[in-house]
């Protein structure tokens, strides 16, 4: 069984800002229905030339680092496109954290609904961090996820603060549609009380669809 | 009472239940669902046995995968056998739950965020939520939208709920004239490289200016659309008379009597006086010109008449945006050749993007070395353009009048630029390899792409005469 509570591994530099989503997980890998099958599409421009030979240079490819399960990236990682894809392809070669100076807003959530851990430091602590394991001798870390603390190879501690939900959905692995699903008595009268005094947020589509605009009358 | 900011209101006015001090149950009023974000979410629901919730309250769209050859709509098949299976796939799953999808042969199918707002569905003070990032384009209305991931779109289906994690505030002011040959795209353009992309992370952006106030509602929708390109997490400005004519012009299953006791609701949908913000910006319109991005990011852009950053203000990243793109450090942008076109996508496809860009190519033709298409944003959208007989001035142009969806935005259907191709674009990104590996895409609005298409390379749209 994982053991969520400690990822020890060798960290992987990634000193891209803005590294979007579309470049972590490109569109050709997104026409499945299920999650499979995404390893071989993260960051695969990145990882493969145009003949799909894999690129020398690119830390991931480089056998010190190619075992790696965390990943120190550069700040605003995973922006772009909402597309979870994304968390379950890293998550598919390995990745089991992702630490930089900020991430992508619906990343961020995707990360957490999928048990990714994501480590916000300071902008100068990622630059040490990064410093540090560029050298694959001291490539070394340990996040201690109970103790909040990046632990590097020379034993420089970097404190880091996990939201209380986000720490207790990561180690306990919250469902939470089936925690939510609970509630719907209480979702329930909630919308009675929505509806009643906004009669017009509740749109019925199947009946709405016979009121496209006059100008549409043609097509439908 | 504490003054509260338009964006808290409507969480306020949609929250079930407070989880803790940072999240809260939210309703979604409404759920739009494509084809590629929804599979999974649909999966998971089998596998718990659960029910959709509230299946009248969704919406599914094929749009990401679609083809956009011109074949009449009726007769539209997706000869991508991936895609095809994940469209046959998204129909099963709708039907089995009673979801409304707009499918691969409908004439009202496009793009969901153009297909959404003119279908009537979405009106002030809602929250609606869809698995696709550009669902800020319905703060434009003053709905709450923003994206979500697929293990939220399941949340969503099986509860019309999300746990959502409340976020600050900050206020983009704009007062002023937009001056001559620019467009609300420039507008949002400006702003992202003003803050950057990640300026707004993390935050509800609330426009409000006389620049914005004399925008229409199509206007607006290009600017909440693209605010999520400078991180934001929703986009919102109040609703006013133009947004109530909008709705009353779109949402006609409305009795009148619900409309005006609506409207008297929704004339409270805005800021109070002394809600706090965490920052607030204001810029002046008048600083606006035409923009286009140089580079990889949508914050790496400038206006067309200023010139690429020089190579001691380049960062790292700027350094190979431009390595990637082909350009040099203090160079200008405007004599750049393309190689395409490509006026289309969620951000600028709807109505009046399309006669802005067809009032500069009108009488004109596509230069011999440009391919050149639009992609109207929905069917309704096509219908309308055809009957205003736009669709001649493109095709008499040279432009090809192709069927509805995302297209080459993201290039998950079979329209895409070749490794080199540069092309001067409507839409929202333009990251490395986002409209086809080795692509080099040029963001700008659609009257600088039409102008462009017509030139062969990057001009100033303010200094091409209508007939010259």
């Amino acid at each position: 069984m994982t053991d969520f509570s400690i990822i020890q591994s060798v960290g992987a530099p990634l000193p891209l800002n803005n590294l979007d989503t579309d470049q972590i997980m490109p569109k050709q890998f997104l026409l499945g229905i299920d999650k499979s099958g995404l390893a071989h599409g993260v960051l695969h421009d990145l990882r493969f030339d145009a003949f799909e030979v894999p690129r020398a240079n690119f830390v991931l490819n480089q056998p010190a680092y190619s075992g790696a399960n965390i990943l120190v990236a550069g700040s605003n990682f995973g922006c772009g496109s909402s597309r979870e894809h994304a968390v379950w392809g890293l998550m598919q070669i390995g990745i089991r954290a992702v630490i930089a100076a900020s991430f992508g807003e619906i990343f961020y959530f995707n990360a957490a609904n999928n048990r990714l851990l994501l480590v916000t430091l300071p902008e100068d602590a990622v630059s040490e961090l990064m410093r540090e394991i560029s050298d694959p001798a001291s490539s070394g870390l340990v996040i201690d996820v109970a103790r909040e603390v990046v632990i590097s190879a020379s034993g420089k501690e970097y404190g880091f603060s996990l939201p209380a939900r986000q720490k207790s959905m990561y180690l306990e692995g919250l469902d939470m549609v089936g925690a939510t699903l609970k509630q719907l008595p209480q979702i329930e009268a909630f919308e009675q009380a929505h509806w009643a005094s906004n009669p017009w947020m509740k749109v019925d589509l199947p009946t709405m669809r016979n009121f496209l605009p006059s100008w549409a009358g043609s097509l439908v | 009472m504490v003054a509260r900011t338009l964006y808290q209101k409507l969480v306020d006015s949609h929250t079930v239940a407070r989880i803790d001090d940072q999240h809260v149950l939210l309703y979604a009023d409404f759920h739009i669902m494509n084809e590629y974000t929804s599979p999974q979410a649909f999966g998971g629901l089998a596998a718990r046995g659960a029910a959709v919730h509230r299946p009248e309250q969704q919406m599914g769209v094929v749009d990401h995968v679609i083809p956009t050859h011109p074949d009449p709509v009726a007769k539209r098949t997706i000869r991508i056998e991936a895609a095809a299976a994940q469209a046959a796939n998204f129909t099963r799953n709708c039907d089995r739950h009673g979801i409304h999808l707009f499918d691969v042969t409908d004439p009202a199918q496009g793009i969901e965020h153009v297909v959404a707002p003119e279908i009537g569905l979405i009106r002030p003070g809602m929250v609606v939520l869809c698995g696709d990032s550009h669902t800020t384009t319905y703060g434009a209305l003053g709905a709450l939208g923003f994206g979500i991931g697929t293990s939220e779109v399941e949340h969503v289906l099986a509860t019309q709920t999300l746990v959502y994690r409340v976020c600050g505030n900050m206020r983009i002011t704009i007062n002023g004239k937009l001056p001559f040959g620019t467009t609300s795209k420039d507008v949002i353009m400006y702003v992202v490289a003003q803050i950057g992309a990640q300026g707004a992370r993390g935050l509800a952006v609330e426009f409000d200016g006389s620049t914005i106030a004399g925008l229409s509602a199509e206007a607006r929708m290009t600017i909440c659309n693209m605010t999520v390109e400078s991180g934001a997490r929703a986009a919102l400005i109040a609703p006013d008379a133009t947004t109530f004519d909008y709705v009353k012009a779109y949402a006609t299953d409305m009795p009148p009597e619900m409309f005006e006791q609506a409207v008297a609701s929704w004339r409270e949908l805005k800021s109070d006086a002394g809600a706090r913000f965490d920052q607030h910006f204001t810029f002046d319109a008048a600083d606006i010109g035409p923009y286009v991005t140089w580079g990889t990011s949508p914050d790496q852009a400038i206006a067309i008449d200023a010139r690429i950053p020089a190579a001691d203000a380049l960062d790292a990243d700027a350094i190979k945006a431009l390595d990637y793109i082909g350009l040099k450090p203090d160079a200008s942008l405007i004599g750049t050749p393309i190689d395409r076109v490509f006026i289309g996508s969620c951000t600028n496809a709807r109505i009046e993007d399309l006669r802005l860009a067809a009032d500069v190519i009108r009488g004109r033709k596509v230069a011999p070395t440009v391919r050149a298409m639009v992609i109207p944003g929905s069917g309704l959208v096509r219908e309308q353009a055809e009957a205003e007989g736009l669709v001649h001035v493109f095709i008499d142009a040279g432009f090809e009048w192709r069927q509805p969806g995302c297209s080459m935005c993201l290039a998950m259907n079979d329209d895409f630029l070749e490794i080199g191709e540069r092309c001067a674009s409507t839409t929202n990104r333009n990251f490395e390899g986002r409209q086809g590996r080795g692509g080099l895409t040029h963001l700008m609005s659609p009257p600088m792409a039409a102008a462009a298409a017509i030139a062969g390379h990057i001009v100033d749209v303010r200094k091409e005469s209508a007939h010259d």
